[in-house]
């Protein structure tokens, strides 16, 4: 039940865009059409549900004041979280060559789709921001920390595909010749980020 | 990348080349303010501003503007690691393999935003806790890395130091204009001190603009209106400045 609870918490009321708008430059990048949107999200996904787990037990056992007491009791005082942030964009660009290459040997049709944006997710602040998140959540179990990635994920996946379903309505609209293309794009996500905010007195 | 941003940097491709040739027939007598280094500066500020024209770096910038202080703060420490981080994989550029190009170029600016993480935690702990993880993802904030790939790459290192310096300036120009407003329209105070009076119980409690019946905007706090602002800036810069409207 708490799993459930933190994983809708994840995709609604902590939503990466609309509350922390984490992942904006692709998310505003690539939200042209549809299907490049929902290739992205997909890849997104995937990256945030692995990180996030591997970057829970990195800092569990290696970074957080007292984690390395498994060595012995005379590195209990050791306190490594100073490290956290190069060893977790480490971990992420180092899980994304190696996603990209597993992908591109097992599942060749998905590398084609996802292509291009499977390397340009390792600079992608969402993934960074589920890993920093996470260390401040002090989740009691990897199997938190996994629901809380793969929720993420789905949260970033469903405003991309929302903004470039919209995006592509909007192309038939007449916007105000300044305001065109980006200045649009910002405004309509300020206002879905108002509509999810409704969110916010759910208490789960 | 999307069509909108591939023709926005070949955009930006055409003029670096431009400048580059300028900058190259001009090199031997150049001092350090020359024209082509001054507009290296300037650039950013306006017509290539890496916010509303560049579309890079918006990640961690909206959540933090809604007071000034760590919106100064963000600005200040985007400076210091893009100066740096531009300076220094300029100096490396000729030794990195360009196959793992990003990975060096991550470790190089995670370094730098350490730094910048201790030194806030050192001098300033209550903004460093207001700023919370925005300060670490400054490490993948896009226009770090893409002012390192578009220019520290191939160019020299005095120049890569001012483009670094004239970027991060144009973003933290973006984050204190926005900062400037929401926090004006959204709690009547600018740096925290009040500026529009103050507000008491009742209205003949209350001074300056409260005094009249004057109401802060609450709507201003929420995050959304940063994206709202944000737009509207567009809106007034492109209506402004003709030649940056887009097609779509």
């Amino acid at each position: 039940m708490e799993l459930i609870n933190l994983f809708v918490r994840s995709i609604f009321i902590e939503n990466m865009i609309f509350a922390y708008f984490l992942g904006m430059c692709s998310y505003l990048a690539v939200s042209k059409t549809v299907k490049t949107a929902v290739g992205l999200g997909a890849a997104v996904i995937f990256v945030l549900s692995i990180t996030v787990p591997i970057n829970y037990l990195l800092d569990n056992y290696l970074l957080r004041p007292g984690a390395l007491q498994w060595l012995g009791a005379e590195y209990a005082n050791v306190d490594l979280s100073f490290l956290s942030f190069i060893m977790f964009i480490a971990v992420i660009a180092s899980m994304v060559q190696l996603v990209e290459m597993i992908v591109e040997k097992f599942a060749p049709a998905l590398y084609g789709a996802l292509g291009i944006f499977l390397p340009l997710i390792a600079v992608n602040c969402a993934i960074l921001g589920g890993s920093l998140f996470m260390q401040q959540k002090d989740f009691g179990a990897i199997t938190e920390a996994l629901t809380y990635g793969f929720g993420s994920g789905i949260g970033w996946f469903l405003a991309i595909l929302g903004i470039a379903a919209i995006r592509e309505k909007i192309a038939y609209s007449n916007v105000p010749a300044p305001l065109k293309g980006l200045g649009i794009t910002f405004i309509i996500t300020g206002l879905m980020a108002l509509g999810f905010m409704s969110f916010m007195g759910i208490k789960l | 990348m999307a069509t909108e941003k591939k023709n926005i940097s070949e955009e930006k491709e055409a003029k670096k080349k431009e400048m580059i040739l300028f900058l190259s027939n001009s090199e031997e007598k150049e001092h350090f303010l020359s024209k082509g280094n001054r507009k290296l500066l300037s650039d950013p500020l306006d017509d290539n501003n890496p916010i509303t024209v560049q579309v890079l770096g918006i990640c961690s910038a909206l959540a933090i503007t809604v007071q000034l202080e760590p919106a100064v703060v963000m600005a200040i420490a985007v400076v210091a690691v893009m100066a740096f981080s531009n300076m220094i994989v300029s100096m490396l550029r000729n030794l990195i393999p360009s196959r793992i190009r990003i990975i060096v170029q991550l470790v190089v600016v995670a370094s730098l935003v350490v730094l910048v993480d201790q030194v806030l935690k050192a001098y300033a702990y209550d903004v460093s806790k207001q700023l919370s993880v925005f300060i670490g993802l400054i490490i993948t904030n896009c226009i770090v890395m893409g002012r390192l790939e578009a220019f520290a790459l191939g160019n020299g290192v005095y120049k890569s130091f001012l483009d670094g310096v004239g970027n991060a300036a144009g973003y933290g120009l973006i984050l204190v204009i926005v900062a400037f407003f929401r926090e004006l329209l959204g709690s009547g105070k600018l740096f925290g001190f009040e500026v529009l009076g103050h507000k008491g119980a009742t209205l003949a409690d209350s001074t300056g603009l409260y005094a009249f019946g004057y109401e802060n905007n609450g709507l201003m706090l929420l995050s959304p209106m940063a994206l709202i602002v944000v737009g509207l800036l567009i809106w007034v810069q492109r209506a402004r400045n003709r030649k940056l409207i887009e097609e779509n």
